[in-house]
Formats: structure tokens, C-alpha cells, sequence
């Protein structure tokens, strides 16, 4: 594998369902993300991309192909193997998927907490510069019911860097978001991500966000069908 | 409390957090927990209460080894035994003494009283065989009719048991004779009856004229001091060789008592399955504010998985739940149920109270219960697949 490369897929095809019912999501996969690259990837609903992530973000059993992150093998991994490989990753969903019961600052703390050995201030300070860096200085004790559509998915941004992660993988992380505060958030995921020299892969349908990435590529049935590198 | 837990599990608080955060439901939980730790505490109180009942009256006396039919499962039970038998056990020489031991139940009446007190027949000239308490005033049973009464007997009053002495002496109606009481000891009412009352065999056989001075209920035996009981016990079982008798130490007849009112009396089992039930109570409300509980929170597990959380971070949290529960649930458990049994225990003079070991043993159940239904409830993670959050 290309040390440059954070992933690496080769010819990767996924199926759904058993017998009579499987049906193939995805055909013939290549994928390469270079180290620290802002990587979109688009398509319509059903083509493929939710898959794509989940396989990356080792949520799901690599069934075909070969996919190498950060030098490991997915294929064949143990679910304990992948569950190490997964504290190196930062995930943002579409829904901001919060602790309800757990303040922001808390929230981000988790990020932290999931590599075992980190001390209890340690992982506090950490957690509340990043909620600064997210500018959520001033509501670091707040539940997330007492937080705005957009300052939660920042909060989800600032959970998902704290970690220091490899990459971090978005679902639609604007979808839920007014304009300003969608731009906000992707500048956000741009900005620290190139500072710490972090992977991003974002799915997306909005195109605004499509002139912030580094290479676009477009999924339609279960196959790339363009790949745009921005200059 | 937030403190205490993330210095205790070294991370945040999860569980409590999670369970705090909705309180009306928390508080239910506590409730439930409290409810039926309430219901264990009455329950073992009614046990513990039975026990001490039945071992009460061994306490009045003193002796080695007893004899007793066959079928004397218990103090007041079984067929008579002939007295020729002690004489027969004489011819051991551990043994130094016996006597014979009437027992009968007599009701007690007087004015508006009409109890019903367990009566023992004793020698008066052997006080080596009573406890101290009443070996003090047994000469007083030489005389005919005279009692040593029971001053903790349900029914009579505090006032009208301490004026009883020599002076001032108690007359009552039993068994169409009039018995008076000159001295008092300390009983107290149980399952069987409404206290206990000590009046010499004569009297005895006075008051209960089917009664035959050859053959008492059971034979009380001492031993030479530094006399294996066992070992006297084994040879007098193939001296006497009759399958009609039970030869045992004495503790050991106190024992088997006790274990035939706890599981063979219909009210020790009835008493041990409602402590079964109180468990089994505890266990599915701990079980269902757990199991609900991760299922409110199938989301953020499932987001705890995805971010490289593993299996032991949740058994951790559920756990921590438990132990919440389990611990803040049993101390309004322990109040109501000390103030519970303290009012069981006015209202019918039986030993109802609340004990150190009782509530160790409530709070340890509570506890290995609460996790052990938090450990069933991680089964419900099994559904929080992160791959669904996309």
C-alpha cells in the first residue's frame, strides 16, 4: 500500500439480503484518499455512498475486495480489530447524534475518553479547547436540548476531532443545517482538518459545499462514475 | 454523586447521568426497588421473628441431651416418652442427671384477658436444668398452684406484669383451678402461643388431669462436665435401641426445630417464598428501568460503537445503572422497612425488628441482583448496530 494513502480499496463489491433476495450494492470499488485530503462524494439516494462509508468507517464486514486502512486489512478483521481501528476515526452523522443527558463539554469528552489511558483533566482540557476551536466556548456546560440545530452538529464536529482522528468520515453533516450554519460547519471540518492533517470523507448532496473539497467523486448504482480533482 | 462514580468506574458517569437526567422516571425506578426491598425486609423479618419464636423457649433451659418420640418434630409436638427411659439412661455414667419435661398449652384468664400460654411442668427441686432467670425463683413452684409467669406475654400489661412479686402476687383462672403467680420471667409471645408460663409437675398434672407423671414430653439429660455430647448421645441411641425415641443433644433438637418450622410448617414456606417473591419483584423491576433504558438509548450506544467504544464500556455503564439503583433504591427500602417491622412488632409482641444481618444481606442481594439484571439487560445492545446511524 502507498504510505501516502490513508485508504486504499481494490475492487470492493457488497451485497444485501441472502438467497434469492441478495442483490449487489456495490461493483468494482477503487478508492484512494491521500493523507490529509477533503474528499466529497456525491450521488442519488440509493447509490451506494451510506454503504461506501460504512465499510470505510469498519461499521460493516468487508465482503469483496480489498480495503486497506492506514495499512490494515479490513477484510477478514475481528470485530475486535475493528473496534481498535474505529478509535483512530472521527464520525459525524447526520443527525448530530449527542447524549442527551450528557452536556457538550462531556459530549466531547467521549471523543477522548474512547483511547483508554487518557487522565480525567487531561481529556476535560482537551475536550473544552475543542469545543473553543468549534466556538462553543460559552456553552460548555449546556445539554444539548438547550443547544441550537447548529451548535449541536458542532459539538459533533468538535466530538469527532478531539481524538486527534485519521480521518474523520460525515454523513450529511449539513443536511439538517440553515445555510449559514452549514457553511460554517464545513468550514469548519476544511479548516481544522487540514490543520491537524486530517482525512475527510463527506457525503453530501449539497452542492455548495462541492467548491471546499479536494476530489469529488460521484457513486451512481453502486459504481464510481467520476472522480473531479479541484485544482 | 457524579464525583464518587468517576472516581469509582475512572470515566464519566454515564449510567448516572443517563438515570438522573429523566427524574420522574428515576425516582419510579427508586421506588421500585425501594418497594420491593421493603417487601424482603417483611418477609425475613417474619422469618427471623419465626426463628427466634421457636428457639425462645430452648433458651429456658439447660440441658445436655433430650429425648423425645419419634415424631416430636418440634418443643410442643409428638407423643409422650416413658420415664423409664431416663432411668435406662443412668446406666451411661456421663450421665448425671434428668428430669422430665411436661409441656401443654393452658389458657390464661382474667377480667378481659383470654390468653393462651405454652405451660412447662419442671421438677422445682432441679433448678440446674432452667436458665438463671427462672432457676432464681423455681423453689417457689414447690408450693401447689404457684406460677412464674411470663412478663412479655401478649395480653398482659407492663404495669400489671411488674407489680408481680411475692407481695404482690398475680391470681389467675386456668383449667378450672386458680393459679397464682409469684415471680416473672422474660418471654414474649410467638407463633404458637401468647407466652410461656413455668409451674411445677405436680401442678402440671393438676391442671391437666389426662396428664401421667411417667410420661413427660421429653427427657432432659446432663452430662459430667467435659462429656462429649455426640459421643454420649451415640451410646445412649444403641443403649436405649428404640425406634419410637429421638435421642439428640440438646442443640442439635433446637436446630432440627427450627429447620422443620422453616421448611415444612406451611408458614416458614409461605414466609420463604415471599422473600423469593421480593427477590424476583427486585429482579424484573431492575431488569425492566434497565432494559428500557438502553432502549431509549439504542442511539448513543450505537454512537459509542461506532466512535471504537467496546463490549466491556457498556456492560460498565449498565452495571454503574445497577448499582445506582440497586444502592440509592435499598435506602428508603431499609427506612420503611425498619419502621414496618418496629410497627408489626407493637401490633402483635412477635420479635419483628430490623438486624445488622438483615440489612447486610438485603443490601448484598440488592446489589448482585441489580447487576445481575443489568448484566441480562446488555443483551438488548446487541441491536445498537452503528451502521444503521447512516
Amino acid at each position: 500500500m502507498n504510505s501516502s494513502m490513508i485508504i486504499e480499496a481494490r475492487g470492493m463489491n457488497h451485497w444485501f439480503g441472502t438467497g434469492e433476495a441478495r442483490k449487489q450494492v456495490l461493483f468494482d470499488i477503487d478508492l484512494s484518499l491521500p493523507r490529509g485530503s477533503f474528499t466529497v462524494l456525491m450521488g442519488p439516494s440509493g447509490s451506494g455512498k451510506t454503504t461506501v462509508l460504512t465499510l470505510l468507517g469498519c461499521l460493516r464486514g468487508v465482503q469483496d475486495g480489498s480495503v486497506q486502512l492506514m495499512g490494515h486489512a479490513l477484510k477478514g478483521a475481528t470485530e475486535a480489530e475493528l473496534t481498535v481501528l474505529r478509535q483512530r476515526l472521527g464520525f459525524i452523522f447526520q443527525s448530530h447524534n449527542l447524549h442527551e443527558s450528557l452536556t457538550a463539554l462531556q459530549n466531547v469528552v467521549m471523543g477522548v475518553q474512547v483511547r483508554p489511558g487518557v487522565a480525567d483533566d487531561l481529556a476535560r482540557r482537551a475536550a473544552a479547547q475543542a469545543l473553543g476551536l468549534v466556538g462553543l466556548s460559552d456553552r460548555l456546560d449546556y445539554l444539548p436540548a438547550n443547544l441550537s440545530g447548529g451548535q449541536k452538529q458542532r459539538v459533533a464536529v468538535a466530538r469527532a476531532l478531539v481524538g486527534n482522528p485519521d480521518m474523520i468520515l460525515a454523513d450529511e453533516p449539513t443536511a439538517a443545517l440553515d445555510k449559514d450554519s452549514a457553511a460554517d460547519v464545513v468550514d469548519l471540518l476544511k479548516r481544522l482538518g487540514a490543520a491537524r492533517g486530517t482525512t475527510t470523507l463527506l457525503v453530501t448532496h449539497d452542492n455548495r459545499i462541492l467548491d471546499r473539497a479536494d476530489r469529488i467523486l460521484t457513486l451512481e448504482d453502486g459504481r464510481i462514475v467520476t472522480t473531479t480533482d479541484n485544482p | 454523586m457524579s464525583r464518587i462514580l468517576q472516581w469509582l468506574f475512572g470515566r464519566l458517569p454515564i449510567g448516572w447521568l443517563q438515570l438522573s437526567h429523566k427524574r420522574g422516571r428515576f425516582m419510579a425506578a427508586l421506588s421500585g426497588v425501594a418497594f420491593a426491598n421493603v417487601l424482603v425486609f417483611v418477609q425475613l423479618g417474619i422469618m427471623n421473628s419465626m426463628a427466634t419464636a421457636t428457639l425462645r423457649p430452648y433458651a429456658f433451659f439447660n440441658a445436655d441431651i433430650m429425648i423425645s418420640a419419634a415424631d416430636a418434630n418440634a418443643l410442643a409436638e409428638g407423643e409422650n416418652v416413658a420415664r423409664q427411659w431416663m432411668l435406662r439412661a443412668f446406666a451411661d455414667p456421663d450421665v448425671i442427671a434428668g428430669t422430665g419435661l411436661f409441656i401443654a398449652n393452658a389458657p390464661l384468664k382474667r377480667g378481659d384477658t383470654d390468653i393462651s400460654l405454652t405451660t412447662f411442668g419442671i421438677d422445682p427441686s432441679q433448678p440446674q436444668f432452667v436458665a438463671p432467670q427462672i432457676a432464681g425463683n423455681i423453689a417457689s413452684l414447690q408450693v401447689q398452684d404457684v406460677a412464674i409467669l411470663d412478663r412479655l406475654a401478649r395480653g398482659i400489661s407492663k404495669e400489671a406484669a411488674a407489680a408481680i412479686r411475692p407481695q404482690t402476687p398475680l391470681s389467675f383462672e386456668t383449667q378450672n383451678r386458680t393459679l397464682t403467680a409469684l415471680n416473672t420471667f422474660a418471654g414474649g409471645g410467638g407463633f404458637g402461643g401468647d407466652g410461656y408460663m413455668f409451674v411445677s409437675n405436680q401442678t402440671f398434672l393438676s391442671l391437666f388431669a389426662s396428664r401421667s407423671s411417667a410420661a413427660p414430653d421429653h427427657i432432659l439429660l446432663r452430662l459430667r462436665p467435659g462429656a462429649d455430647v455426640a459421643t454420649v448421645a451415640e451410646r445412649l441411641r444403641i443403649l436405649i435401641s428404640d425406634d419410637s425415641l429421638r435421642i439428640r443433644s440438646y442443640g442439635d433438637a433446637a436446630q432440627e426445630d427450627l429447620r422443620y418450622q422453616q421448611t415444612k410448617r406451611p408458614t416458614g414456606i409461605i414466609f420463604g417464598f415471599g422473600v423469593l417473591i421480593g427477590v424476583l419483584v427486585g429482579l424484573v423491576i431492575v431488569y425492566q428501568v434497565l432494559s428500557a433504558d438502553v432502549a431509549d438509548h439504542l442511539r448513543e450506544y450505537a454512537t459509542f460503537k461506532a466512535m471504537g467504544y467496546g463490549p466491556r464500556f457498556f456492560l460498565g455503564i449498565v452495571v454503574e445503572e445497577a448499582l445506582v439503583l440497586g444502592v440509592l433504591g435499598f435506602l428508603p427500602g431499609l427506612v420503611v422497612g425498619t419502621g414496618i417491622l418496629t410497627l408489626m412488632g407493637k401490633a402483635t409482641t412477635l420479635p419483628l425488628a430490623m438486624t445488622p444481618g438483615m440489612a447486610v444481606t438485603v443490601f448484598a442481594g440488592t446489589v448482585v441482583f441489580s447487576v445481575l439484571s443489568g448484566v441480562i439487560a446488555t443483551r438488548r445492545l446487541a441491536a445498537a448496530d452503528p451502521a444503521d446511524l447512516f
